[in-house]
């Protein structure tokens, strides 16, 4: 079964007409929506200005993530959840829309940097807990996160700009 | 008469620029949303450490000489590029009751910020020692923080 055909067929589903037919639920759900986007972004970006050394340098890397990190998981499943739910009621329009695949993409590699950082630049955090002047791989991390999650806002922006 | 000036409004050159050149309005919108990203992070740890429920490790006093100072200058780019955003289409926001009540509610919660801003300046003290006063804030701001995010959406929707 193509990715087409399964678009087509959560289009189909009860839940999918009921967003649409209604004039409150996908106004609604996308309020959820963005207000769990704002959450991730806001919350990520605090952690990446630590990695990249240029603010809350008083605070170790370890405290700015164990403060940041639960909000960030948290909204990041709301986020997904309420994104699904939007992204079934018009599934087959979304999918061929160009910057709705290019957000996902973006998402993908934001997970990878993510991934990344937590294997292995994560390791050696001992040594660099305190430091305001981070290793070149923590900045990486860092700076990489903040664009990739900019491009993310920018493309969800455009896609409400550009479906049919 | 608001509908008068936003009809002068939208012929004006300024206007009429923001609105045929086509990406400006996402481009400004998304600013605006990475602005409000900062600003909901930053005031729904404040909100929930005032209510005492999370990141207690951090004194109050410390989380308002941290975050509060950025948020105001945050909060001028955001009036800025809502401006750009007013001009571009006067009507979309002026005429709508959604926008009207947004702007209230950012009035309120300016109000309390510097409430909390200036108290915590005289003493530093004074939410911690004040568990119930803390959470009452803490609780009106949040819900006015989600209230301006989800006005400011339904915008389009009114």
């Amino acid at each position: 079964m193509s990715i087409f055909r399964l678009c087509a067929w959560l289009e189909s589903t009860r839940v999918a007409a009921a967003i649409r037919v209604s004039t409150w639920l996908f106004p609604t759900i996308e309020t959820i929506h963005v207000l769990s986007i704002v959450l991730v972004v806001g919350s990520i970006a605090m952690f990446d200005l630590r990695l990249l050394g240029l603010s809350s340098r008083d605070r170790s890397v370890t405290e700015v993530y164990d403060d940041v990190m639960p909000w960030t998981r948290s909204a990041f499943v709301c986020a997904v959840i309420a994104g699904g739910l939007l992204f079934t009621s018009s599934a087959t329009k979304y999918y061929v829309n160009v910057p709705f695949r290019l957000k996902m993409l973006t998402l993908l590699l934001a997970g990878v940097n993510t991934a990344y950082f937590e294997l292995w630049t994560r390791r050696g955090i001992a040594a660099w807990n305190h430091a305001t002047r981070t290793p070149r791989a923590a900045k990486l991390a860092g700076g990489i996160s903040l664009v990739l999650w900019i491009l993310v806002v920018a493309f969800g922006r455009w896609i409400g700009f550009t479906k049919q | 008469m608001v509908q008068a000036f936003c009809d002068w409004l939208s012929n004006t050159p300024v206007s009429l620029k923001i609105q045929t050149i086509l990406w400006i309005i996402p481009a400004v919108q998304t600013v605006h949303i990475l602005c409000v990203s900062f600003v909901m992070a930053s005031m729904a740890m404040l909100d929930l450490r005032l209510m005492g429920i999370a990141g207690k490790r951090q004194p109050i006093s410390r989380m308002v000489d941290r975050f509060v100072p950025w948020v105001w200058r945050v909060l001028l780019i955001l009036l800025a590029s809502g401006a750009i955003l007013t001009i571009g289409e006067p009507g979309r926001e002026l005429l709508n009751w959604a926008f009207r009540t947004k702007m209230a509610m950012v009035a309120t919660v300016s109000l309390i910020l510097l409430l909390v801003q200036q108290v915590n300046k005289r003493d530093p003290k004074f939410w911690e020692n004040r568990r119930i006063a803390a959470t009452a804030v803490g609780v009106v701001s949040l819900l006015l923080w989600v209230g301006i995010v989800t006005a400011g959406r339904w915008i389009a929707y009114v």
